[in-house]
């Protein structure tokens, strides 16, 4: 009962946030939590993998890189409906999720997380060597996407329709979890070798759960080339791989709501400390008190923050 | 393709080589011993340089500078590792990235506040600025040879303290088996911090002899850090023979590729197509040796554990 009610109470919020801001008359907020939602999405696609299928993968900006110049490119190109670019760039990152897995999962542990890491790296230099495309400086979208009929510049509208599909994926991803699937990707993670003794084909399981994961980053990669109507190499950069890591570990890895929560909490500390005249001239170093507050995270909440809001041990 | 290009570029990939070598060498042990994953490793390489920048500005003189830049790292990297870093060797390597990942931010913005935004310059010691001739005719900056014999000397050096002295061979067994050695008697936690404050000098050396032809910047750090997890990776995690043959591959072939494919492709395709794909396929080139190493040689070329 509790949970049920938790659960339409973050609903309610999500809903009438955008409201209460147009009534304060603070239409920045809709637009920053718009962000939140699409790095809620990217960061729950990581802890798919990183979580619950104990992949550690380093690279996860290239999918979601690649879906962002995917819109980027094919908006480029003269194509904006939003029927053709998303579904091509969730089709693009789930491709190369599925070559970059199939090699990658040949190695474990440490390896594993240093060959995604290098396969990032390559897109990352790729798409910077794509002069035709911006190279180092990016794209820049004309518009968003269209194909709804309603106009996706509408910041009202877009919030909604961010806040629509991530909610879809947020429950399509509950579904998987609690599938046969998500119980043997569960079991891999637990010990691998038992799962193979059993009788699973332990590294398709393993590849079909990295290829949802890309797939889903892209899809939240076509979200943030639309929210912010540009798309640049940093999208696909080593550090953006860290932040997205930094989020689902500082939300909880393999808690459901680890993703969402980590990328809230992430984005927010920041907004907080960079805009806010909290910190006088000391705002320009808002890095400072993120990473004092991410030590102290790993020092005092183990589990990450829904870990340490939860009585059940992971 | 003439063969004083070769030749010089060839010196230029060795140089970075021996520098990049310097870095994987701490990573590695750091790694390799107490199976922890180090992001902050690019930072002591940037707060050496910043040291550096600042003695020379104090003392006047490179040389000078120099020793008081490595110790003053040294003492950072092992005030970090008594204070902090010795809480999360028993934590997984995800917390060590998100701990390690919040050491990068605190100490680019420390650095930010301390010594302001502007990069800093720091010149070349009098006496290397200028060319010298090297045997057959090729000009070649004689601070540059100056680095090649730094890195060479302090490879050596590194070499006979990790193979002929007691300290090398207890860094070699925490380095293959760190249970075994605590069950024999090691005093692994004075072991580890002796590591680390050597693994920070040696970040400091490279920051500093790298400044005069790299800007002192914030962010420095980051960049490389990742060339140098990509040597200990293609080397093996924990051998220090491993970092140093690991560490001449990819200075050799990054430099080699920037100076060549563009020379290449030249040939093939038009020469702007040639100018934009030159420098990023030589920066995936490292990349595809990487991937290519840990395909065929999941463990690295020269696996420290047995």
């Amino acid at each position: 009962m509790n949970k049920v009610l938790t659960r339409v109470l973050i609903i309610g919020i999500a809903i009438a946030f955008p409201l209460a801001m147009h009534a304060l008359d603070q239409q920045f907020y809709t637009s920053f939590a718009t962000r939140i939602l699409i790095y809620a999405m990217a960061a729950a696609s990581l802890n798919l993998v990183l979580g619950y299928g104990g992949m550690v993968s380093f690279g996860h900006a290239a999918f979601f890189g690649a879906g962002a110049y995917l819109v980027g490119i094919l908006a480029a190109e003269g194509i904006t409906s939003l029927w053709i670019a998303w579904p091509m760039a969730v089709a693009v990152a789930a491709l190369a999720a599925l070559v970059i897995g199939a090699i990658s999962l040949r190695t474990r542990g440490v390896y594993f997380i240093m060959i995604t890491l290098a396969f990032a790296q390559m897109i990352y230099y790729i798409f910077v060597s794509l002069k035709a495309y911006g190279g180092d400086d990016g794209l820049s979208l004309a518009s968003r996407s269209t194909g709804l009929g309603v106009s996706l510049a509408n910041d009202f509208v877009w919030y909604y329709l961010v806040l629509v599909l991530l909610m879809i994926v947020l429950y399509l991803l509950h579904r998987l979890l609690r599938s046969r699937f998500g119980r043997v990707i569960e079991a891999i993670r637990e010990n691998e070798t038992r799962a193979t003794a059993i009788g699973y084909p332990v590294y398709r399981y393993k590849l079909l759960c990295f290829v949802i994961s890309g797939a889903i980053a892209g899809l939240a990669g076509a979200l943030i080339a639309n929210q912010t109507s540009y798309v640049g190499p940093a999208l696909l950069h080593w550090v953006q791989s860290g932040t997205l890591m930094v989020m689902v570990i500082l939300g909880g890895v393999g808690r459901f709501w680890g993703g969402p929560v980590g990328a809230g909490v992430l984005l927010a500390l920041e907004e907080l400390f960079s805009g806010s005249p909290l910190l006088g001239p000391y705002s320009l170093h808002w890095q400072l008190p993120v990473g004092v507050i991410l030590l102290a995270v790993v020092l005092f909440a183990p589990q990450g923050i829904s870990g340490a809001f939860s009585k059940k041990p992971q | 393709m003439s063969g004083i290009l070769l030749l010089e570029q060839s010196l230029n990939g060795l140089q970075f080589g021996l520098m990049l070598f310097l870095l994987a060498a701490g990573l590695t042990l750091v790694f390799g011993i107490m199976d922890m994953i180090n992001l902050a490793h690019g930072s002591l390489y940037m707060i050496g340089a910043y040291f550096m920048a600042s003695f020379v500005q104090a003392t006047g003189s490179f040389w000078l500078a120099l020793p008081l830049a490595l110790a003053a790292t040294a003492l950072v990297g092992a005030a970090l590792e008594i204070t902090l870093l010795r809480k999360l060797y028993e934590r997984d390597h995800l917390t060590q990235v998100l701990a390690t990942f919040a050491i990068i931010l605190i100490a680019n913005e420390l650095v930010r506040i301390i010594w302001g935004s502007q990069s800093l310059m720091l010149n070349a010691p009098a006496g290397l600025t200028g060319p010298v001739t090297l045997p057959g005719g090729v000009q070649y900056a004689s601070y540059r040879l100056a680095i090649i014999g730094v890195g060479a000397a302090v490879a050596v050096a590194l070499y006979l303290l990790v193979t002929r002295t007691k300290v090398g061979m207890l860094v070699r067994a925490g380095a293959s088996n760190r249970e075994m050695a605590i069950a024999m008697g090691v005093n692994i936690r004075r072991l580890f911090t002796i590591v680390f404050a050597l693994g920070a000098a040696l970040c400091a050396l490279a920051g500093a002899m790298l400044g005069p032809i790299l800007a002192v910047q914030v962010g420095m750090g980051e960049n490389i850090l990742i060339l140098a997890f990509v040597v200990i990776v293609i080397g093996g995690i924990g051998s220090i023979r491993g970092a140093f043959v690991g560490a001449l591959l990819v200075g050799l072939v990054d430099t080699m590729g920037r100076a060549l494919l563009p020379i290449g492709f030249a040939q093939v395709f038009s020469p702007q197509a040639a100018s934009n794909l030159g420098p990023s396929l030589s920066s995936i080139l490292i990349y595809v040796l990487m991937a290519a190493v840990l395909f065929f040689r999941p463990q690295g070329l020269f696996p420290a554990r047995g």
